[in-house]
């Protein structure tokens, strides 16, 4: 079995961290986002995107290292899991080895995670594939490449929902204007802990996400016979914020890529 | 100089080597993380060695395994389109379709092409980071 210290590291500071917490006030700010992406490349921008967007990142190349890190990958239900706080889960459909479909699926199968909302990003423009994510309950479904748009979209979802307060209260605010594929979230009940402030300082370094690198062996990509693939040009990102998902890709006309 | 550097980066776009996405990607610098575009370069352009080099092995043993090939080429596009390069990107579309088709002799030809676009590039991008 693979050693990975770089998670069980950032674990034991998590413990550590919360074990004779002084009330530090729970930043409302502070969004930590989980970002899976086999790919070096678009992990490292999407990063950059949720950076940008005042997001605490934590950037894993594959589901399995995302249900490790989120202490989903074996039986026991363990407590302190019950303080890592994760706001948003953004993850690539097409990986090797376990999908980003297949990792939603187990995240709205568990008790501690399923309320986090889940985003599915894809260069493919799949109406069977969007929908299928979609029914198993993904947030939203983005195409790629990621714009800043798309990510301050998400970002402001985030902030607009029952906020919580480090006593514990929720405090609605009003909600944006974007009501067509908001659902009303749950607010996740967490005790008031500090965010897991791992990967977050803003020094260019890209060290920490190579942390998290494995040498991920390609397969053949999910082949889906019967679908209807839809490319979509890149002229045609949508702008404004109120689009869903599945408005989105039937504005989108097939065009050559 | 920084008119310099304008004239490099418009031709890269004028004559299709960048699409907007690399201007997305220049959006996101700022004065803490300034050479934000140049990293993602170069691991973009570490990577697609690496893969480049799994694609020549696989031609080079003669079996033509069009899935392994098309996982590698979605690789491919898939950062190539993230970064923004939009001549690797069309050849890496065209490979797919060969692929698809089985067509050896068309995956040959393409990826000879892509291999000279992504060298191109490389070069036209180092010499507009150098200039910035």
């Amino acid at each position: 079995m693979a050693r990975d210290g770089g998670v069980s590291c950032l674990r034991r500071s998590a413990e550590m961290m919360n074990v004779g917490i002084e009330s530090a006030p729970l930043d409302l700010d502070e969004v930590h986002v989980l970002a899976v992406d086999d790919s070096l490349v678009d992990r490292i921008v999407i990063e950059r995107l949720l950076r940008v967007t005042s997001c605490k990142v934590t950037a894993v190349d594959s589901g399995w290292r995302a249900l490790e890190f989120l202490g989903l990958d074996n039986e026991k239900a363990s407590a302190e899991f019950d303080r890592l706080k994760v706001d948003l889960i953004i993850t690539d459909y097409c990986m090797p080895g376990m999908t980003g479909y297949e990792l939603l699926k187990k995240i709205k199968e568990s008790s501690n995670f399923r309320e986090v909302p889940v985003v599915i990003m894809s260069s493919e423009n799949v109406l069977t594939r969007i929908d299928r994510c979609l029914e198993e309950g993904a947030e939203d479904f983005l195409l790629k490449p990621v714009k800043l748009a798309d990510v301050k979209r998400l970002r402001s979802h985030l902030t607009t929902k029952d906020v919580k307060l480090s006593n514990g209260n929720k405090r609605k605010l009003p909600e944006d204007s974007d009501s067509v594929h908001t659902t009303s979230l749950p607010a996740t009940t967490l005790p008031p802990s500090p965010p897991l402030t791992i990967l977050s300082d803003s020094s260019p370094s890209l060290s920490p996400v190579e942390m998290f690198s494995s040498s991920a062996l390609s397969s053949p990509i999910d082949d889906e016979d019967g679908d209807v693939l839809l490319t979509s040009s890149p002229e045609s990102s949508p702008t404004t914020e109120e689009e869903s998902p599945i408005r989105r890709q039937k504005l989108r006309s097939p065009g050559l890529d | 100089m920084q008119r310099q550097v304008a004239l490099i980066k418009q031709s890269l776009f004028d004559q299709g080597y960048l699409d907007e996405q690399f201007m997305e990607l220049e959006e996101l610098q700022d004065d803490a993380n300034p050479n934000f575009v140049e990293e993602v370069a170069a691991l973009y352009f570490k990577d697609s060695a690496r893969l480049i080099n799994n694609i020549d092995q696989a031609l080079e043993r003669g079996s033509f395994d069009f899935n392994r090939l098309d996982s590698y080429m979605h690789q491919f596009k898939g950062s190539s389109t993230s970064i923004g390069a939009s001549k690797v990107k069309t050849e890496c579309t065209m490979f797919r379709e060969y692929c698809r088709a089985g067509n050896a002799e068309g995956c040959l030809r393409t990826f000879q092409q892509l291999k000279k676009e992504h060298a191109t590039l490389r070069k036209k991008l180092e010499h507009y980071f150098q200039a910035s």
